[in-house]
């Protein structure tokens, strides 16, 4: 049986309140679901363990930068059930702060999918995003110490590591 | 090869520089140590393997850094692996040699203008003795970089190894490494 | 390039860089903690294990990577989408083919030109990426032997994998990082007198295929060397997203060929192998490399079906543009997009952000296959010995470019 972004949004709605949703973009190909950031763990417990769904597989976890001007910050996850051969995408904003004290905050979901483990690792790694709950969050593709979070749009690189220079 | 060249009377006997042989016995067996980053190691293992056999040259890779000759950067190099190519590099024993393989290690390759995390060119770290280009450089191309380093390896002399020679003058102002 | 070295050694720099995780003080009597440093013949790569052991038993292993971060994504949001071809080839650098069909078919997805191509063009570009399936199954199948310890399925591998390059050298012009599946064709059509040296060589293959399963699967010190070893229980597969031959040797008959049916994969008869625990139990290193060698025989099975259709129906013509379709400007609107397809490491997607108003991406995130095959190694790794280690690390079939990128 084939359920489709509305009826999953409607479960999610009907399990835990009208206010969890905190937007969709329905034009897209792909419709998205944004949730609020708090409640990110719960509705993917939810979708992982709803017998009509069962998203037992997190594909993929992307953050995407807006930059200093909108200054917001988005985590993407794209769901996929096998059983079902469903595609569902939620997603996060949260503010980017300024990527040296200020890093945004999200809810980790090592709990659900152990996969997500390596995929915020290399988010916090790229961008700054902080997951907490999250049992061993540091860097995991640029050294340790390295400095910044390559991926923002208003990264600029270091003149020299560890005595070699770093430009062309 | 000079070292047959010059026969002595009609008993069999060679007779040759000492430097010859030397360089003779040297460039005939020269043992690199398998250094594959990336994609350019692919090309390195089908020299090494079936159809463009190195052996005949008398390379056979060896896996540590302790038992090779020649290190040949094979792939990008990273910030990361750095440090770590400089104490493998460290870790050769003299004579030693270190060829460039392909253009990520040469200059940085296809990621030099926006690679943060690649260094533009393994000479930033080591003193390199070959640069073979490509992307990934054929089979052809790293045998004709390693006859290219025979025929400099035929040119020492014994009284000053170039390797000493260049690494004294690069490092005037460090300490020796323990 | 001829820059003087100013990078000094100081030995403080490798422990600042990479900093070991175990802490040295809290190991017990007996224990230690040996480096599999990212220098090592059998680690695929520039990868680096930081081992938990008491001299043969490992209680613990942690993977670091980064050694190979070349900054794929920040390539990606700097030039157009056409230009980002090559840098997609060398993240999965033994199977570029693949890597960029998918890309291609997601550009094109976007641009909604999909059921414009070709079908001269899809079943070419099917046909090269077959045979680069086969070229990387080889790779893997090769190494795999040479870290267990047989040398001689490497040089047969080689060998043959030596015929393949040739022939996508005559496709494409290069021997390994093609760059020839464009966003809407190719760059080239096939050479005249291609399909004929390609059946020529699907010929020779097939008896070599079994000779090949014969000395390293069938062979009984292989199978006393990985039957039973790293175990990989289908529900733990799952939950580490893990897809490709390992989700198929833990048992689960999972193939995007067959699931998403993209591109010309429906037209053609092919089967799915899958682990059955025929020599040990269901998703041991035995069922991978297992699914990996019919993974080949199946892939050959395309190769001439694909052959037949291009002498056949989709015959060569004069007016036949590979180019026809390939857009002058890639602008596709404002929009995200995840596009997913089945690399021969696993599945391997691409998630684009566009804004539609320039023709650069303005984020594309990979999500490559053996990134996140490795998070795996963890868990099933105790209390096995280091050569089972090697064992287990090899029937991943990991390459760093891809999880690095």
């Amino acid at each position: 049986m084939s359920h489709t972004f509305q009826d999953i949004k409607e479960a999610i709605k009907t399990r835990f309140g009208e206010y969890v949703i905190a937007g969709e973009n329905t034009a897209l190909a792909q419709p998205q679901l944004i949730v609020k950031t708090s409640l990110l763990k719960d509705v993917c417990l939810f979708l992982r363990d709803d017998k009509r769904f069962f998203f037992d597989q997190l594909s993929c976890v992307s953050a995407v930068d807006n930059g200093p001007v909108k200054n917001t910050l988005e985590v993407i996850y794209h769901l996929y059930s096998i059983p079902f051969h469903l595609f569902f995408v939620l997603k996060v904003e949260v503010d980017r702060g300024d990527g040296k004290e200020q890093l945004p905050e999200i809810p980790s979901v090592v709990d659900v999918w152990r996969t997500a483990d390596w995929h915020e690792r290399e988010a916090y790694d790229m961008y700054g995003v902080m997951f907490s709950g999250h049992p061993d969050l540091r860097r995991i593709l640029l050294p340790a110490d390295w400095e910044g979070y390559p991926l923002r749009k208003d990264y600029t690189e270091q003149e020299y590591y560890h005595g070699i220079k770093v430009a062309y | 090869m000079s070292l047959l060249d010059h026969k002595f009377g009609q008993g069999g006997i060679v007779v040759s520089q000492l430097e010859d042989v030397l360089n003779w016995a040297r460039l005939s067996s020269m043992f690199p140590m398998s250094f594959g980053l990336a994609c350019c190691a692919i090309e390195m293992m089908q020299t090494f393997t079936s159809g463009y056999d190195l052996d005949r040259f008398g390379i056979i890779p060896r896996p540590s850094p302790r038992q090779s000759d020649v290190m040949i950067v094979a792939g990008t190099v990273t910030f990361k692996m750095a440090d770590r190519i400089r104490r493998l590099y460290e870790q050769m024993p003299e004579p030693r040699y270190v060829i460039s393989m392909g253009s990520c290690s040469n200059c940085g390759g296809p990621y030099w203008e926006h690679g943060y995390h690649v260094v533009k060119g393994v000479d930033r770290i080591v003193p390199v003795d070959i640069y073979v280009p490509g992307c990934p450089p054929r089979p052809e191309a790293l045998i004709g970089g390693f006859l290219k380093l025979q025929e400099k390896i035929r040119k020492e002399t014994l009284v000053e190894p170039k390797a000493v020679e260049r690494f004294l003058a690069n490092h005037k102002s460090e300490q020796p490494v323990v | 390039m001829s820059q003087p070295i100013n990078h000094t050694f100081d030995p403080t720099h490798l422990e600042r860089s990479e900093p070991l995780v175990i802490d040295a003080g809290t190991l017990k009597r007996g224990e230690m903690i040996i480096n599999m440093g990212p220098q090592h013949p059998s680690t695929h790569g520039v990868l680096r294990l930081e081992i938990l052991t008491d001299g043969e038993i490992v209680k613990d292993v942690i993977p670091h990577m980064g050694y190979l971060h070349r900054c794929y994504e920040k390539h990606a949001e700097k030039l157009p989408y056409n230009q980002v071809i090559p840098f997609v080839d060398r993240m999965d650098y033994m199977a570029a083919m693949n890597s960029e069909h998918a890309y291609a078919m997601g550009v094109e997805r976007m641009l909604g030109i999909e059921h414009d191509i070709p079908k001269r063009v899809e079943y070419i570009r099917v046909l090269v990426a077959e045979l680069n399936r086969l070229s990387s199954h080889f790779v893997a199948i090769g190494t795999y032997g040479l870290d267990i310890g047989a040398f001689t399925p490497f040089l047969w591998v080689m060998r043959d994998r030596e015929h393949i390059n040739r022939l996508l050298e005559w496709v494409s012009g290069a021997r390994m990082l093609y760059n020839y599946i464009w966003v809407g064709g190719l760059f080239y059509d096939l050479p005249v007198g291609f399909e004929e040296r390609c059946n020529d060589f699907v010929a020779y293959l097939k008896p070599k295929l079994i000779e090949l399963q014969k000395v390293i699967i069938d062979n009984k010190i292989f199978i006393e060397r990985t039957a039973n070893i790293g175990v990989l229980p289908l529900d733990l597969a799952i939950n580490y997203g893990i897809t490709g031959p390992m989700l198929r040797g833990s048992g689960l008959k999972f193939d995007l060929r067959k699931v998403d049916a993209y591109s010309v994969y429906p037209e053609l008869d092919f089967d799915v192998p899958v682990g059955t625990g025929a020599m040990g139990t269901t998703g041991d290193c035995w069922d991978r490399t297992h699914v990996r060698v019919m993974e080949c025989f199946e892939s050959v099975k395309i190769i001439e079906q694909c052959i037949e259709k291009l002498l056949g129906e989709h015959k060569r013509t004069r007016e036949f543009d590979p180019q026809a379709v390939v857009p002058k400007k890639i602008r596709p609107k404002a929009m995200d997009f995840y596009v997913r397809a089945e690399n021969p490491k696993g599945e391997l997607g691409f998630f684009f952000r566009t804004t539609g108003n320039t023709d650069i991406p303005f984020r594309c995130k990979v999500r490559a296959p053996s990134f996140v095959n490795l998070s795996v190694l963890q868990a099933i790794s105790k209390n096995v010995m280091i050569a089972d280690l090697v064992a287990i690390l090899g029937s991943f079939d990991i390459v760093m470019g891809e999880i690095d990128r």
